[in-house]
């Protein structure tokens, strides 16, 4: 069971999809058209199902690395072949899953080169699986740097009308920041011979890392502290930029806005986990005690993030842009959590647990903002879908007269993402302030702003789109059908599911929270 | 040993094409097509056969006894890989050229010629026949741009052969030295490799053979032939000439300046404007080259201009690899010159021949109103795929060469590594840029229906694609292949000198 | 007095005789029997005549080698002078190949005699070590080449070609002849190895501290002979016949002119050199100069390449294209002399040798060409691979030979010359003189490529219809091409001879 690659498997699904759905891009027509969506569909519930499969075979008792491979590859720059999920690749690669089919239902509509579109989703499953479970950097970056292309191609040719500025864009920011990373992994290669990032992660712990990097390096006209922030801050700005914190987010928005709705579903579903992955999987384990010697600023980084874009969120016009700001807030609390958790505690048993709290939240709340989300876009989409590309806040008014049902479950929708009780919005944001009070206490007080500002767009929302009199360009608007009605049922019922009994993820991701949370010394 | 055949076959081919009847274009193409697909099968064997990447002397005999001259071919790894890429790309040359309509009979036996010359470079074991083929190499070069070149083919085609002999000829000066100064007894690689040149005499031998091939590897400020030649070839010249050509210049330098000289590498005891020894300086000149051809590259309006200075940029890496005289960077630059070799081709062949051929201009802002994503999809994807692999796109080929390169350098010289950091982000815009500009412009009018519709990609052009793609990937997937040869070939005697050196 | 055994005599210049009997039967032919035919007839004829003796006076020189000295170097015979006595006859009938579809002359006899008598005087100017049997066959074949030149009748250019070559000619005999005289005059003797050795004993008599003082007497006589000799080999700054002389002659003459004197001529001058001046060599090494004819011939040298290949390259015509590259050859191979050694000589034999057949070939083409289209102008042969597709071929080899392109024999010629120059002076002193020579060879490429250019790359007007070539010169072309192709490929095969000649002739 174990010999068997699963996880090959997995990545190889999207990859065979995406050649399969490419192949038979020679035609035209609608029934090819539908051939091509049809296919990628399927190929996508395939590697759901395998997900699901995964899933249930996975020990959730255990926190250690399972399903792993290990197969040299270039012993000369000591790069092997490694993958292997622990309960946070495992909720990752879940939430992939499922993003994808949502993506691809959201972008049924897209008329041009039907087939590259699709086999360009499935290109990017196959990197975001690559990227959640690859253990070695080597491939690991290839996977972070390939999921690039199919995301820069999704914006560049099916987006709005400023697509090339916002696709360029956002290469760019994430280019640099790969460079950076990839320039500080060279260095640490240079010191330790490794590329493995469990090993790295080892020698981290045994604090061996750092001083090797800095007698192997040999940079004498620095000294050892600066040599390690210097690598440090490299890697840094690669996974800041991609979650994004504050400032370097600039990309976000517009990139969220101009892409098509679709692909913005998986933008904002999985792509973005793969920054906060990152800060999980790299940099807590391997650069801990850097981010611990600059950890006021990061914590003020990421208050910034949290409480700055809900008041950008607030001034949007346009639903994505809304949508979009909203999105780096939720990403900002797991930041939040993230940093806090790093708060050194000597040794004191009450805050371990509050730590365990936080680091539980940022997990789920990680799965539930994809969740939530990818369902909240996927709404937008259908709302485009009707006006005929219109998405302005103040385009429409007083839906719930014509469209009740969509109202309704756009509403949960809403609800889940301001944090109701009940909705799995709420257990992530609940548990992440738990954890965070005592651990760094201002840094979560000031971030209740944030929870303030995100109250009011979001019931703005509510209030101008959906109450209010009735624009009557949109009398005749029809509601839900019964196939989007099914299709979005399992989101809806997902998100209550999560808000009533959230443990059906803690449960799978407890023990590789505590184990990552112990990894942490201080 | 069957490897020699490779040059055989390939002159053979070129006899055999001068003297088929007139007006039979597609036997000709057929013929030559065959031609390099059997000396590409005979490399393939050699490679998977020939695991070590040990030298394997192919044949040796007796040539000119008095002078102690001998026909020695042999190869070893890295020898093995480039004879690989040759074959590669000469394939896909053929298959990129396959709409040559003038004088094909002509165009393909000096294209052979040109192939079986650089194939008897890679081989050659005896510097005097590494010579030999190396100016063998110059004459076919001359004539494939001067006569089916385009944009200023003749003074492209008069600049590209006076440099390459210039540099030849700096090349002779310092072997005919070594020579005489060895005793005159012989010119195998080996036995000059092993002869204790004195320290003065590798000070100056050294900077004059390693600047002579360094001409042909487009070092700057020597590299001005590159961009013209490679603007003014047609494509499949271009394919060579960036492909194999450049790496003659390359192999030269690792294979005979360093390996003869290494002396010429140390320390001169004194430093000029911060620079220690023939290493640092031509480290420097090969930053600068990675920078300055990749900023160059950012302001070309000509598509075709963007690759050749995109070229002088990667040929940077290949040099700063071999200077920074650690294991990993001299391995990473011999990945890097087969892993340019082919992106370089493979960015010529989109560039000359699926849309040059097609849309009859290279200027960018021309390019960019035919909306050419849509009019021919498969050079976009082509074109994409290509620049990702170069701009090193982990995955591909180029990655991994670079990658290794970097550590070397960082290792070696912290400071031009930063600096080459700059140069990599160069390198993602101007292929970025590019790509815009002549791919996915907006299109400001919707093509109007005077314009008649580009020919769709031939299936030629799709295979001659796929087999580039192939080899860029197989090998950006597992640079193992590569460096299973090309370790144990820097560690033979023939690089004794070097490891005892300066070695790191 | 010694006495004179005229037998002997006559069995050793038994070659020669041989040359000079079918000199008189074409001549006695052509005036006696075919003086109505048509030339091309007479030609024909007179070509076979003239073959069959250069070729029976080859077997003899391959069948009954014999090494011979006879009055102290008046008439030697060794494998060398055989050997390059051979080349020289083999050159005589591949240039009797070329002119035989010549249409210049009526005086079909004379022109092919006058070629006998020239090759004659070649054959004995290789096989003398006296002054005065050189100076009389270099006086033989100066004559018949100048008559050859001027046998265009119809041409007032091939008058005035001439006439110049004949005074720089007479020029280069007076300094010759004064130079000799000096040379006589200090050591009582023609002989060039008793004045070798009257220097030598010069030297050694102390009447100089040091070696580096020449005595005057000699420095003229050394001088002199390089002034005069120079002229001969159209070395610069004596160079100013060559271009006209090209030019104007007749192709054949040209052809002549360009290949088998210039063999003989560097034979010969080496020889005086050496042989002769051994002991004022002097050294023209980098940073240790030391006077003598080394130096003298240094700087003629360096002239000659740098002249030579800097005005080819401002050519429009392909003849003098080729004189000046001519002079620029006679730079590379004047670095053998100021080498001076065993090795350069053969290196020297050998590159005088290919050179003399890519010379010979290239002309022979520029013949065909300037037949069809009336002139050399290098736009002449625009195109002229479609015209005339192997004549291209073959013309492109011989330039590329010429501007030293591997595998052709011009590369190992160059290569074997400037690897014996470096090696002949201790820790490369002459290692300037080789980057110069490799240098302007790297310009030479320009313009070789700037004619294969015309007749590859260029279109050809539109009027003109293919290049009917005659087919014996297009054997003879296709011959020689063929030698320099196998001669670069596999060198050894002359070198060989080569080798073993100079080392049983011991210089």
């Amino acid at each position: 069971m174990i010999a068997f690659p699963w996880i090959t498997v997995l990545t190889s699904v999207p990859i065979a999809g995406a050649l399969v759905v490419l192949g038979i891009g020679g035609g035209v027509g609608e029934r090819n058209k539908n051939l091509a969506r049809g296919l990628a569909l399927a190929f996508s519930f395939l590697a759901l199902g395998l997900t699901l499969f995964l899933w249930h075979h996975f020990n959730s008792a255990s926190g250690a690395l399972q399903f792993q491979e290990r197969y040299p590859w270039i012993p000369a720059l000591g790069v092997e072949y490694r993958v292997g999920i622990d309960g946070l690749g495992l909720l990752m690669l879940l939430l992939t899953s499922i993003v994808v089919p949502i993506g691809m239902l959201a972008s049924w509509q897209i008329q041009e080169r039907v087939p590259l579109y699709f086999s360009l989703v499935l290109l990017l499953q196959a990197c975001l699986f690559g990227t959640f479970t690859a253990l070695n950097f080597f491939h690991w970056f290839i996977f972070w740097e390939l999921s690039l292309i199919p995301a820069f191609f999704l914006i560049k040719l099916w987006g709005g009308p400023r697509r090339t500025s916002a696709a360029t864009q956002f290469l760019v920011y994430t280019m640099v920041g790969s460079i950076a990373l990839l320039l500080a992994f060279l260095a640490i290669f240079l010191a330790t011979g490794k590329f493995d990032f469990i090993d790295l992660a080892g020698l981290a712990q045994n604090g061996q890392l750092m001083p090797a990097v800095v007698r192997n390096l040999g940079w004498h006209r620095f000294t050892p502290e600066h040599v390690a922030l210097m690598i440090f801050a490299g890697a840094f700005l690669g996974f800041a930029v991609k979650v994004p914190l504050v400032p370097f987010h600039t990309w976000l928005p517009s990139a969220y806005s101009e892409a098509p709705t679709g692909t913005t579903i998986l933008l904002t579903g999985a792509m973005s986990k793969m920054g906060l992955y990152g800060f999980l999987r790299i940099l807590l384990p391997i650069f801990g005690a850097e981010m611990q010697q600059v950890l006021t600023p990061l914590l003020w980084l990421a208050v910034a993030t949290i409480v700055l874009s809900a008041y950008a969120a607030l001034v949007q016009k346009d639903l994505k842009r809304i949508f979009a700001y909203s999105s780096i807030n939720h990403l900002g609390y797991c930041l939040l959590g993230i940093f806090a958790v790093l708060k050194f505690t000597g040794g004191d048993v009450a805050l371990t647990a509050e730590k365990y709290a936080a680091m539980n939240g940022v997990l789920l709340q990680m799965f539930n903002h994809g969740l939530t989300a990818a369902t909240l876009f996927w709404f937008v989409a259908m709302l485009e879908k009707r006006s005929g590309g219109l998405r302005g806040l103040n385009d429409f008014g007083g839906l719930r007269k014509v469209m009740p049902v969509f109202a309704g479950l756009m509403g949960i929708a809403l609800f889940s993402s301001l944090g109701l009780p009940g909705l799995n919005g709420f257990v992530g944001e609940f548990l992440i302030f738990k954890g965070s009070f005592p651990l760094a206490t201002w840094a979560a007080a000031l971030s209740v702003f944030g929870l303030l500002a995100t109250a009011i767009f979001i019931l703005g929302i509510l209030q101008r789109v959906f109450s209010g009199a009735l624009n009557t360009t949109w009398a005749a608007m029809p509601d839900l059908t019964t196939g989007e009605r099914l299709a979005l049922a399992p989101a809806i019922g997902l998100m209550f599911a999560l808000g009533l009994y959230p443990q059906w993820v803690l449960a799978v991701v407890n023990s590789t929270v505590m184990q990552m949370v112990q990894q942490l010394k201080f | 040993m069957m490897l020699a055949w490779t040059i055989y076959i390939s002159f053979l081919g070129a006899l055999a094409l001068l003297l088929l009847p007139k007006g039979s274009a597609t036997l000709a193409r057929s013929l030559a097509l065959l031609t390099t697909i059997v000396t590409f099968a005979i490399t393939l064997t050699a490679f998977v056969q020939h695991r070590t990447g040990a030298l394997l002397t192919v044949t040796q005999k007796s040539w000119i006894p008095s002078l102690g001259i001998e026909y020695h071919l042999a190869a070893d790894g890295i020898s093995l890989i480039l004879l690989l890429l040759t074959g590669i790309i000469a394939i896909a040359g053929i298959l990129f050229s396959w709409n040559i309509e003038r004088r094909v009979q002509e165009f393909f036996a000096f294209y052979l010629l040109l192939i079986g010359a650089v194939y008897g470079v890679f081989l050659s074991y005896d510097l005097f026949l590494l010579f030999v083929f190396y100016e063998i190499v110059i004459i076919p070069k001359y004539f494939l741009i001067a006569i089916w070149g385009s944009t200023r083919r003749e003074y492209g085609a008069m600049k590209l052969a006076l440099y390459s002999f210039i540099g030849s000829a700096m090349v002779l000066v310092g072997l005919l030295a070594a020579y005489i100064v060895a005793g005159a007894k012989s010119m195998a690689l080996e036995d000059l490799a092993r002869f204790p040149f004195p320290l003065h005499f590798q000070m100056w031998a050294f900077p004059l053979v390693f600047v002579g091939f360094a001409i042909l590897a487009g070092m700057w400020p020597f590299h001005t032939w590159a961009p013209t030649g490679h603007v003014a070839a047609p494509t499949a010249a271009s394919m060579l000439l960036a492909g194999v050509v450049m790496k003659l210049g390359a192999y030269g330098c690792l294979r005979v300046a360093m390996t003869l000289f290494p002396l010429g590498l140390g320390p001169w005891g004194f430093h000029v404007l911060g620079l220690g020894s023939w290493r640092d300086v031509f480290a420097l000149l090969a930053v600068i080259g990675i920078v300055y051809g990749a900023l160059v590259a950012l302001v070309q309006k000509d598509f075709k201009f963007v690759i050749g200075y995109s070229s002088i940029s990667h040929m940077g890496f290949i040099l700063l690899g071999l200077m920074t005289l650690n294991q990993l960077g001299l391995a990473g630059a011999v990945v890097q010159m087969f892993s340019h070799g082919v992106l370089a081709g493979l960015l010529f062949a989109v560039v000359g021949r699926m849309v040059y051929d097609r849309a009859h201009t290279r200027d960018l802002a021309t390019l960019g109103p035919m909306n050419l994503n849509k009019a021919i999809p498969f050079a976009a994807v082509t074109f994409v795929v290509a620049g990702m692999a170069s701009m090193g796109l982990p995955g591909f080929s180029g990655f991994v060469a670079e990658l290794m390169i970097l550590i070397g350098a960082w290792r070696a010289f912290p400071l031009f590594a930063v600096c080459v950091g700059i140069g990599i982000v160069a390198g993602v815009a101007y292929i970025w840029r590019a790509m815009q500009q002549a791919f996915f412009a907006e299109a400001g009018v919707e093509p109007t229906s005077m314009q008649p519709p580009l020919p769709p990609i031939s299936i030629p052009e799709r295979l001659g694609a796929i087999l580039l793609i192939g080899a860029s990937v197989a090998v950006g997937l597992y640079p193992q292949m590569l460096l299973n040869v090309i370790l144990p070939a820097l560690h033979s005697p023939l690089f004794d000198g070097l490891r005892k050196g300066s070695w790191q | 007095m010694i006495a004179i055994f005229h037998a002997p005599l006559l069995q050793l210049a038994l070659p020669e005789v041989i040359v000079v009997c079918a000199a008189l039967l074409v001549l006695a032919m052509d005036i006696l029997f075919l003086r109505t035919c048509r030339t091309r007839i007479r030609f024909a004829v007179a070509a076979a005549i003239a073959s069959a003796g250069c070729a029976g006076a080859i077997l003899r020189l391959l069948l009954a080698p014999e090494q011979a000295n006879f009055l102290n170097g008046t008439l030697v015979a060794n494998p060398l002078t055989h050997l390059v006595q051979i080349a020289l006859l083999v050159l005589t009938i591949l240039t009797l190949g070329i002119s035989v579809d010549s249409t210049f002359t009526e005086h079909v006899g004379e022109f092919v005699l006058l070629l006998l008598i020239a090759t004659v005087g070649m054959m004995f100017l290789v096989g003398s070590q006296d002054l005065l049997v050189i100076f009389i066959s270099l006086e033989l074949l100066s004559l018949s080449l100048y008559i050859l030149t001027a046998l265009d009748k119809r041409s007032a250019r091939s008058s005035e070609a001439a006439l110049k070559y004949f005074l720089f000619g007479g020029m280069s005999a007076a300094f010759l002849l004064f130079g000799f005289s000096l040379l006589y005059g200090f050591s009582h003797s023609t002989s060039l190895a008793e004045i070798a050795s009257a220097i030598h004993a010069f030297h050694l008599g102390g009447s100089h501290i040091h070696g580096s003082q020449l005595n005057p007497l000699l420095a003229i006589a050394i001088v002199t002979t390089v002034i005069g000799f120079g002229f001969k080999v159209a070395a610069a700054p004596f160079h100013f016949w060559a271009p006209d002389v090209y030019e104007g002659a007749p192709a054949p003459s040209a052809a002549f002119i360009a290949s088998g004197s210039k063999v003989a001529s560097f034979f010969i001058f080496f020889q005086i050199l050496v042989v002769g001046f051994a002991g004022a060599e002097g050294s023209a090494a980098w940073s240790r100069i030391v006077p003598g004819w080394v130096p003298a011939l240094a700087i003629v040298a360096a002239l000659s390449m740098l002249l030579g290949n800097l005005v080819a390259i401002v050519q429009r015509s392909a003849r003098r294209l080729l004189a000046y590259s001519a002079i620029a050859h006679a730079g590379y191979m004047l670095l053998a002399m100021v080498a001076h050694t065993q090795q350069s000589f053969a290196a020297l034999l050998y590159y005088v040798v290919t050179y003399a057949l890519a010379t010979l070939g290239a002309f022979g083409v520029v013949a065909v060409v300037e037949k069809q289209t009336g002139s050399d102008q290098l736009s002449n042969f625009d195109g002229l691979s479609r015209r005339a597709p192997v004549l291209s071929f073959c013309l492109f080899i011989f330039l590329l030979s010429l501007a030293g392109i591997p595998p052709l024999a011009g590369f190992f010629g160059k290569f074997y010359l400037f690897a014996s120059v470096l090696a002949a002076s201790s820790s490369l002193g002459l290692l300037w003189l080789v980057v110069l020579a490799i240098a302007m060879s790297a310009v030479s490429l320009y313009y070789y490529l700037q004619v294969l250019k015309r007749v590859y790359v260029a279109s050809p007007a539109a009027d003109v219809e293919k290049i009917q070539s005659p087919r014996l010169s297009r054997l003879v072309i296709v011959l020689l091409a063929g030698a320099v192709v196998l001669l670069g490929c596999a060198p050894h095969l002359l070198l060989r001879w080569i080798l073993e000649a100079v080392r049983v002739a011991g210089l």
